[in-house]
């Protein structure tokens, strides 16, 4: 039996409407209380939503298979998940993503496999996705800045991929390249990163189940702003990581450049898996705010788990490695 | 315009931007994370208010707009009312239940002791800037107000410090720092005797 066929949203997953506002009048209430407040005004009666609530927009993405890891926390709305990125790319403002990549055009898209494989070339990216099964896997996304998210990606594992291209024993590292486009990505017109950007994980990371290749989010094809139309997602590392726009994967025998971690060593590791223990050495990385539908503005803030959660699917990966060197 | 009219019309002008963001958040889009929004738009409103506090002297003695005296106590204690707000949200809001980090944070974190010093060294200034006060301190009143200097230059380095890539915004607030405490700068000549 081949997949499923399309499956729509059940209505139990889509965030009642009543949540969404109740978490909206948390907010006002409180922003109310503390700014007006202390203001020395008097706290207006009963600070009301007026404005209705955003809804996702219906989803696109036809046969997606339910995969039985995700987890039941409650997710990110559709609306902040893309109004809320870091892509430089665009412009280093968490808003700049969603106002300034109108113009950027994910296709036709091609990606181009180099270096320790069998099979390497140039490769539209609608033929790679040919015959492959696209699951719904809701994970857990944790920035390096102390912020998390829940996410409904839509993808496939990435070791289906790469196993395509026949890896030699020589191949050590994957190393991704996000795509450079200056006429189309306002923010590569100034080097607040050295273009284009660079991520890599070593071969066992990226053959693990967990790692995913996302062409979606929320059942829709991915917004520019989250890195259309293929991007890598590696759930128990900083969001840096999971490199957005990518156009090239290269096989190699040695560690890669890495953007951050070349940029700024002694603040971003080549592995940087999450560790509530291993402070950024300007913030603390024990707690994060999560950004989720009910989150109230005085509780966003939550621990940070080993591995973002992951441990023990992911622990053994680094086995006998230096913990503090994994950061 | 009568001066009492024109403190009414800056003692408004300065509460706007707390009572618009009161605004978003009630009736508004808070956006993804108010509690980022809140605690960034405070500090940026505590910087923009410190600066303009120092720029009163130089305009005055640049341009010769005497009166401008008259609004930098007002500008002054606003600087610290968004302090404060900065502060309470990063506090309250931010950390909340992990408020015992705020303890680490100061210790271990640079530029979280450099903005904690910041608004600590406001709190002296905001007790004695009033009459009564002035009076009382006389010529240790200027003394210990310059202690703006300091503060301005503490903000600065704070919001410098956690930017992680994009500096161009925190530099656009030292370079203001920077011409303000120029204009001051005179060369003292020989029959200089202020």
């Amino acid at each position: 039996m081949r997949t499923r066929l399309y499956d729509p949203i059940p209505s139990c997953d889509i965030t009642p409407e009543t949540v969404y506002r109740q978490r909206r009048e948390l907010i006002r209430g409180a922003a109310a209380g503390l700014l007006v407040g202390l203001a020395g005004c008097e706290r207006p009666a009963a600070a009301m939503s007026t404005a209705p609530p955003i809804p996702a927009p219906k989803p696109e993405i036809p046969g997606l298979q339910r995969w039985t890891g995700s987890t039941t926390e409650a997710r990110t709305s559709y609306r902040d998940l893309t109004h809320y990125n870091n892509f430089y790319e665009f412009g280093t403002d968490k808003s700049d993503p969603a106002e300034r990549s109108g113009s950027f055009r994910p296709r036709p898209w091609s990606v181009e496999i180099a270096g320790a494989a069998e099979v390497t070339g140039r490769f539209d990216l609608d033929d790679l996705l040919k015959g492959i099964a696209l699951e719904e896997r809701i994970y857990r996304l944790r920035c390096v800045e102390a912020w998390s998210m829940v996410v409904p990606w839509n993808g496939f594992p990435l070791a289906t991929l790469l196993r395509r291209f026949k890896p030699t024993s020589r191949a050590k590292y994957v190393a991704f390249t996000t795509i450079e486009r200056p006429q189309q990505m306002p923010g590569q017109h100034w080097n607040s990163l050295d273009w284009p950007y660079r991520e890599a994980l070593r071969i066992d990371e990226a053959m693990h189940p967990l790692t995913l290749l996302a062409v979606g989010i929320y059942g829709r094809w991915l917004p520019n702003q989250n890195g259309a139309p293929l991007r890598l997602v590696v759930p128990w590392k900083y969001g840096f990581k999971s490199i957005k726009s990518i156009v090239r994967i290269e096989f190699t025998e040695t560690q890669p450049y890495t953007s951050w971690s070349d940029m700024a060593a002694d603040e971003y590791g080549f592995y940087a898996n999450v560790n509530p223990e291993v402070d950024h050495p300007r913030w603390s990385q024990a707690s994060e705010r999560r950004i989720a539908e009910g989150a109230s503005i005085f509780s966003a803030r939550i621990a940070t788990l080993p591995f973002n959660g992951y441990a023990e699917q992911v622990a053994s990966l680094y086995a006998g490695m230096d913990p503090k060197a994994l950061y | 315009m009568p001066i009492a009219l024109a403190k009414i019309a800056v003692f408004v002008l300065c509460l706007l931007p707390a009572l618009l963001l009161a605004g978003q958040m009630l009736l508004g889009d808070p956006g993804p994370d108010p509690v980022e929004h809140i605690v960034h738009e405070t500090g940026a409103w505590t910087l923009r208010l410190l600066l303009l506090t120092l720029a009163v002297t130089p305009l005055r003695r640049l341009a010769g707009w005497n009166a401008l005296i008259r609004f930098r106590r007002m500008l002054g204690l606003y600087a610290f009312f968004y302090a404060s707000l900065h502060f309470a949200s990063y506090l309250l809001l931010d950390l909340g239940a992990f408020w015992r980090q705020l303890l680490v944070d100061i210790v271990k974190r640079p530029y979280i002791t450099v903005g904690f010093s910041a608004w600590l060294l406001l709190v002296p200034l905001a007790l004695t800037s009033t009459n009564a006060m002035m009076r009382r301190l006389g010529r240790h009143w200027q003394r210990l107000h310059r202690l703006s200097y300091a503060i301005a230059l503490l903000g600065v380095l704070h919001f410098l410090w956690l930017v992680k890539a994009d500096l161009r915004e925190p530099l656009l607030y030292a370079a203001v720092f920077a011409l303000l405490m120029l204009a001051r700068w005179r060369p003292r000549r020989l029959n200089d005797r202020s």
